[in-house]
């Protein structure tokens, strides 16, 4: 329940900073804000002075900023981002179409994830030292010191381009899908492995472990039976915290292979200065690490009873 | 046997891929700042003439699509983003270290609605922040600078906080009280001899990620205006060339690959 409750408190926090942030950057908006809101509204042809002035009223921007912060924020506590000043279509409804392709996209990167590293971690970890423990460690560094685009642009390059095997950018059908969550994936699986692997090694070091294999369970029954749960407390924590990094691979991975996503989204939304959208997708963002790591917090007791007490 | 004794610690606080780390980045450090010295050149004076052109005596890492020296623009671009990360890392290493004492020195609300700051900055992703500061702020450099800096005090005001606070409650600091000793001497004394490690590390954790979203964010174009060199701008503005020119490409990719390597591994194991 205390969990939920700091959650919440978090949730809040994060709604007032992103709307403090954005509401700064509307005002500092170069040129007349309010004629380039008008324009997004109405369309570049049918802006004139009065719709101008319609707008600068209606959003008090000549106001006292004080009031009229308190005024975005009552919108933004009701959920009410405005229209896009670029597409004009109400913020709501564009995020929730970016909402469904980066959620795709990030789950298969999760799933892809999970099937690279925690098995390479457990082999590595119940044998400390071995090759495939030293190689892992080698290129786990490697991989994590290498920066998303640069991955991606190692992978376009190979797969893409000198192979082509596989389109280099597009949305549309699971072909698609590989590259993006391939190079997602890759940065995951590196941290989940040395994870997986640390506490594999912890693990099998334990006599619960030792006695397991006394009582003449083979090597895979104990990891079954008592191993596997022990390792998936560490991991399921770690999980949030590379949620992080998931979102942020996630902005600069869609705006390189052209996924049509929340990522891409927010980095257009930046460039035009299109501020509704960018506070909605910041919004959305922020929130989401709050949910998530609620979740994560929830099944982790579930999964261990003993952090609760 | 005493002088085994001695000199065994001194080793282990500096592992292999430690020194490998630290060669690294004083290698490209060298390059950064003795190469324009050692091969004079600008970094922005264009020849057509010679574009995509392999190297010669004026630039020996060949030419990139606009016939710019690449060797010069990546010495400045060497230049750019790593001292843009240190100052941030500067700014938030000492904010985090003022806050994180503050917090676990006074306890109560102070604590509560820093923590509660920090919390809800951490449940941002950096990129996001950077981003939104950087559409705020006029001058791209000045940008980063702040909002790096207010990505990245996170980290060590929490390393500060939780290591104030245990150390705060130790016995030797609390004779260190009992005897009249200010806060000024159980800072220097107790406190930061505990966490200078830990802030030494997370600053090379720091600077590597600062330079990582430096070169990201220029990548995809919103970062560093197109002139500047810069890592990420320079590897995207010669991506469609690396056929024709694979050594210029090549150049800021192996450059940043080495950079943030030697940073990694200076930083230490670390599960994050």
């Amino acid at each position: 329940m205390n969990a939920v409750v700091t959650r919440l408190i978090q949730a809040l926090m994060v709604a007032l900073l992103i709307g403090t942030a954005t509401f700064m950057m509307m005002r500092s908006l170069p040129g007349d804000a309010a004629w380039r809101i008008a324009a997004g509204r109405y369309g570049y042809d049918n802006v004139d002075a009065a719709s101008a002035d319609a707008v600068r009223a209606e959003l008090a921007l000549d106001g006292p900023a004080f009031p009229a912060f308190l005024h975005w924020l009552g919108d933004l506590v009701r959920f009410d981002f405005g229209t896009s000043l670029v597409s004009g279509r109400p913020v709501m409804e564009e995020i929730t179409h970016q909402l469904g392709a980066s959620t795709s996209l990030a789950g298969a990167a999760l799933l892809l994830s999970l099937l690279i590293g925690p098995p390479l971690g457990v082999i590595a970890g119940l044998r400390p030292g071995g090759l495939l423990d030293r190689v892992l460690l080698i290129t786990s560094t490697g991989i994590k010191a290498m920066p998303q685009f640069l991955l991606a642009l190692v992978l376009i390059v190979i797969l893409a381009v000198q192979l082509r095997w596989l389109p280099a950018a597009g949305h549309g059908d699971l072909r698609h899908f590989i590259l993006p969550s391939l190079t997602l994936a890759l940065g995951l699986a590196a941290v989940n492995a040395r994870i997986t692997r640390d506490a594999m090694a912890r693990i099998a070091d334990m006599p619960f472990w030792r006695f397991a294999q006394w009582k003449g369970l083979s090597e895979r029954e104990t990891l079954l039976r008592h191993g596997l749960r022990h390792v998936s407390v560490p991991l399921i924590i770690y999980l949030g915290l590379q949620f992080v990094t998931l979102v942020e691979g996630v902005i600069i991975v869609e705006s390189i292979f052209g996924w049509p996503g929340i990522g891409h989204a927010l980095v257009h939304a930046i460039f035009s200065r299109d501020v509704p959208m960018v506070q909605g997708t910041a919004l959305v963002l922020g929130l989401g690490f709050v949910l998530v790591n609620t979740a994560i917090d929830l099944a982790v007791r579930r999964l261990d009873p003993r952090v609760a007490a | 046997m005493s002088v085994v004794a001695l000199s065994a610690p001194r080793r282990a606080a500096l592992p292999l891929s430690r020194s490998i780390g630290a060669s690294l980045v004083l290698g490209v450090a060298l390059l950064a700042f003795l190469g324009p010295w050692v091969v004079p050149g600008d970094p922005l004076a264009q020849s057509l003439i010679k574009a995509l052109s392999g190297p010669d005596a004026l630039a020996p890492l060949g030419y990139d699509h606009l016939g710019r020296s690449v060797f010069h623009r990546l010495a400045h671009a060497l230049h750019l983003s790593p001292l843009i990360a240190l100052a941030a890392v500067a700014t938030a290493g000492a904010l985090g270290l003022v806050l994180g004492t503050l917090a676990a020195a006074k306890g109560g609300w102070v604590d509560r609605i820093l923590s509660m700051l920090a919390d809800a900055l951490l449940a941002l992703p950096g990129l996001l922040l950077v981003l939104i500061i950087l559409a705020m702020v006029p001058a791209t450099a000045l940008g980063f600078w702040l909002g790096l800096s207010l990505v990245l005090w996170v980290e060590f005001f929490r390393l500060t906080r939780a290591a104030t606070r245990d150390t705060l409650a130790s016995p030797a600091v609390q004779a260190s009280r009992l005897l009249g000793f200010g806060p000024v001497y159980l800072f220097r004394v107790h406190i930061w001899p505990e966490i200078a490690p830990m802030m030494l590390t997370a600053a090379a954790f720091g600077t590597a990620t600062a330079i990582m979203a430096i070169a990201a964010l220029g990548f995809v174009h919103v970062g560093m205006r197109a002139p500047t060199p810069e890592l990420g701008l320079m590897m995207v503005e010669l991506l469609p060339y690396w056929r024709e020119a694979p050594l210029a490409l090549l150049s800021p990719v192996v450059a940043s690959f080495a950079l943030l390597l030697g940073l990694t591994l200076m930083a230490g194991s670390r599960a994050t």
